[in-house]
């Protein structure tokens, strides 16, 4: 089925409070019961500058953007046209703009999409302190269906601290524009549901990604700012010292990665996150992670590469260099999150991995889904806490061997201030006791002891997210991974409303390769499309050197920062069958 | 009633590993090593509640030879290493050991935020005034004339790099100097440096026989300190940058500066804390 959702954005110069004003539309939607998903956009400017909330509402947990937004709400015109390719508008879709801002500029009329004139300004300054994107967001409401009361409340919440007044001038600019709304053309509405179905919560891609290394038992981390990982840090700093550990900011990237180098060698399972030019400056330093068997977890934010970049919007492009990016043979794990929530399920899964096989685990997510800010079902709780195998006895005459050769390839590791166990732990290559060692025989042991810890170990079903459409798998699959899987998520759904089978699989566990488990998700597939957004198709290319992938398998690879829509997946799907019926 | 224990004596020898140096023979790194134990010996500390952190080069490779902890990281980083390993474990002494290339060229950046952030370290750096395990290129302490590499065969050019001065301008909350042909004294000093609290740097002049045969001479050149330290900032930094660098075997500076030491708060605040402010 396709689901019931209106999709809008809110357009402004900075000064505008259009996140402000998408932040309270989302909190007052999952007070009037629905789900949201709210993802923004920002010019480069420091402070200021354009800036763009892009929000979808439905009665349903929302999985992605839509194609196309029903609703451009535009404060003022600044700068807009930045945006026009992120806002696709069909002809069916509505623009709204204040006259005192002048005419709606040519490049978002491409399509034709239907005008209105909404005189906003002129409607606040009717109202002391009435300020433009209240009034905004009672015409939006008006217009989808969100009832007044939802955000009254969310306004009282947001205000408290600035005292009735502001709370009233608010509401006041909130109800003008609720009625002055009722000439405004339609745009679709959502129902009024039932708000009793279950505790929700309000979270960002990067705050899940915090409290899920929190939650799997990191309690120091390491941070340098990087833009769109910055969150990530910043919602740890507080919230560690809440729980009983540090965060430290550190000089630059080298320093934080061997500052959990650090931590972690002393027996504190410790975390920093970036982005990709972080994750460069970091890789030599991981590298020195495997060799000398530290857990750690970093995460890396993607955004727009190569260098700089596009340094505030999204792109799947630092897959290569997580996977492939370190020197020598460098054992390591890889997993990606596949959604808002996800980040909070693979970032804990990932502390456990690294601790449990005391090597680097790389979390990807990216800016799209981790500064966009979801309405959820309450997540699940999890029994993933990382677990680390400690040496906590010397043996009588026997001298302590740090890295002895386990069939696991797990060693017990001894950590500092246990009597009798003191050693070296070394990036040189060395022997099971860690002394240096330049021997063929011990560098291939301990390549062999370091690949085996991570190929032998249990993933479990957490390797990949594997969805059948609801009239079943059929013969035909959507290979993705990370942010493209809310897009390609939908698309199932739309295949299947129109009586399309099809089977979603979404790696969750990018390294080490899982051959086996994917022979059995592609049992009795016979066509594949691979969606990810990366200009060179990296996870494509991927797929091919590890799996057996089906005969007739395609591509649907695109450079960032524009996301997927679901149906640019479904037609891909379509043009699939339709080529071999 | 016996109220304590008789403290356990050490011997340096107990802070030594079995391993045999990669050094060259009449390397001045080998007494370094001795007074190190010799110091962790005088302080009495368990072994197991000591970790020396180190990156790359000749002087890199000590901790293996010591019986305490040791993390032998990349080139550059030891510093990084060592804080973040003694922030997570406060009760350990950390020592970081390294050369002049580790420290003040590759790991240049670490060595200024360091000093800054002043976290209760003991930066031991052996200079030699080249880089010895790669067969003998110019550091930053080089001399701007020395011609005696391949990669610059005409000298750097450059004025050296002054480890000290920049030290103290950064922040360090410890300065000494001393000469690997005094391991009696050197040892003495490692002793204060570690007792101090913050950040100690520990300069050591340590002759690479191979590569700058004329460090020779540094026995008979260098000279004791004829003042005692100062903790006065401005009068250490005179006295560092009118000297020649060969006033060794006395404590040139002892700030007062607090360490930088956030704590593991033991708040009673809980995971479910945390989650309830996304709850709606």
């Amino acid at each position: 089925m396709t689901i019931n959702s209106v999709s809008l954005v809110i357009a402004g110069s900075g000064g505008a409070g259009v996140v402000t004003a998408g932040s309270l539309l989302l909190d007052a939607a999952a007070k009037a019961g629905w789900y949201a998903l709210m993802s923004r956009s920002s010019g480069p400017q420091i402070r200021g500058g354009e800036a763009a909330a892009m929000l979808r509402f439905a009665t349903e947990p929302v999985m992605s953007l839509d194609d196309s937004f029903h609703l451009l709400m535009a404060i003022d015109w600044d700068n807009i046209t930045r945006f026009s390719a992120e806002i696709p508008l069909t002809a069916a879709s509505l623009i709204v703009g204040d006259p005192a801002h002048g005419e709606a500029p040519a490049g978002l009329l491409g399509n034709n999409p239907r005008q209105a004139a909404f005189p906003m300004s002129e409607i606040a300054g009717r109202i002391e302190t009435g300020r433009p994107n209240m009034v905004a967001l009672g015409a939006i409401a008006a217009m989808i269906g969100l009832p007044p009361e939802a955000m009254q409340a969310v306004v009282e919440d947001n205000l408290k601290r600035k005292g009735q007044a502001a709370i009233d001038a608010s509401m006041a600019a909130f109800h003008a524009g609720f009625a002055a709304a009722a000439h405004l053309p339609a745009i679709p509405r959502l129902p009024a549901v039932a708000t009793s179905s279950g505790p929700r919560w309000s979270i960002t891609g990067n705050e899940a990604t915090g409290l899920g290394v929190i939650r799997g038992g990191v309690r120091f981390v390491a941070a340098y700012p990087i833009t769109p990982a910055t969150e990530v840090l910043e919602w740890l700093a507080p919230s560690l010292a809440k729980v009983g550990g540090m965060l430290v900011q550190a000089e630059d990237e080298l320093a934080s990665i061997n500052q959990i180098i650090g931590a972690s060698y002393g027996g504190v399972p410790a975390m920093t996150a970036t982005s990709g030019p972080g994750l460069s400056l970091m890789i030599e330093s991981l590298g020195l992670a495997v060799a000398a068997e530290v857990p750690l977890v970093v995460v890396d934010v993607m955004r727009v590469g190569p260098s700089t970049g596009i340094a505030t919007k999204s792109e799947q492009s630092d897959l290569n260099i997580a996977v492939y990016g370190l020197h020598g043979d460098a054992p390591h794990i890889v997993v990606a999150a596949n959604s808002v929530s996800d980040c909070l399920f693979t970032t804990q899964w990932a502390v456990h991995l690294a601790e449990a096989m005391q090597a680097p685990a790389l979390v990807l997510t990216d800016q799209a889904m981790g500064q966009a800010r979801a309405i959820l079902p309450k997540p699940a709780e999890l029994a993933f806490i990382g677990q680390r195998l400690t040496a906590t006895a010397a043996v009588e005459g026997e001298r302590y061997k740090r890295y002895a050769m386990t069939g696991s390839g797990v060693s017990p590791m001894a950590i500092p201030g246990t009597p009798g166990l003191a050693h070296t732990a070394d990036g040189l290559e060395h022997n099971e006791f860690g002394t240096p060692s330049s021997q063929a025989s011990d560098h291939l042991a301990q390549m062999d002891k370091r690949s085996r810890k991570i190929s032998q170990f249990n993933y479990g079903d957490h390797w990949a997210d594997i969805e059948d459409s609801e009239v079943g798998a059929g013969d035909t699959a959507i290979i993705t991974w990370g942010s493209s899987t809310g897009p390609a998520r939908e698309a199932l759904r739309r295949h299947a409303a129109a009586g399309g089978k099809a089977r979603l699989i979404s790696l969750r566990l990018i390294a080490p390769v899982q051959p086996e488990k994917m022979a059995v998700a592609l049992n009795g597939i016979k066509r594949a499309v691979v969606v990810e957004q990366s200009h060179s198709g990296q996870f494509h290319r991927m797929l091919r050197a590890f799996y057996d992938l089906p005969a007739k398998t395609v591509s649907l690879h695109q450079g960032g920062p524009l996301a997927f829509g679901p149906n640019q997946i479904l037609e891909q799907l379509n043009e699939l069958n339709a080529g071999s019926a | 009633m016996e109220s304590c224990a008789q403290k356990k004596k050490y011997a340096a020898k107990d802070y030594k590993s079995e391993l045999k140096p990669i050094w060259c023979p009449g390397c001045g790194d080998y007494t370094v090593l001795n007074a190190i134990t010799r110091a962790l010996a005088e302080l009495a500390l368990p072994p197991e509640e000591v970790a020396v952190v180190s990156g790359i080069g000749c002087s890199s490779r000590i901790p293996a030879y010591t019986s305490v902890y040791g993390f032998h990281g990349v080139h550059g980083r030891a510093l990084p290493v060592a804080t973040g390993l003694k922030l997570a474990r406060p009760d350990l002494t950390v020592l970081v050991t390294g050369g002049d290339g580790d420290g003040f060229s590759i790991g240049g950046n670490h060595f200024l935020h360091a000093c800054r952030r002043n976290v209760d370290l003991t930066y031991i750096v052996m200079d030699n005034q080249v880089y010895g395990m790669t067969k003998g290129q110019a550091s930053p302490t080089t001399a701007p004339d020395w011609e005696g590499s391949k990669l610059t065969p005409e000298g750097t050019g450059i004025n050296p790099f002054q480890p000290l001065v920049v030290g103290l301008a950064a922040g360090a909350n410890f300065i000494a100097r001393v000469s690997s042909s005094d391991p009696i004294n050197m040892a003495k000093i490692m002793v204060e440096a570690i007792r101090h609290p913050g950040f100690s740097l520990v300069q050591v002049l340590s002759p690479c026989v191979t590569f700058r045969p004329e460090q020779q001479e540094w026995r008979d050149t260098v000279r004791t300190a004829v003042v005692d330290y100062t903790d006065d900032a401005a009068r250490a930094a005179r006295r560092l940058m009118t000297d020649d660098g060969f006033n060794v075997g006395k404590v040139l500076y002892k700030g007062s500066r607090p360490p930088f030491r956030p704590e593991f708060e033991n708040s009673n605040g809980s995971i479910a804390e945390l989650e309830a402010r996304f709850a709606l």
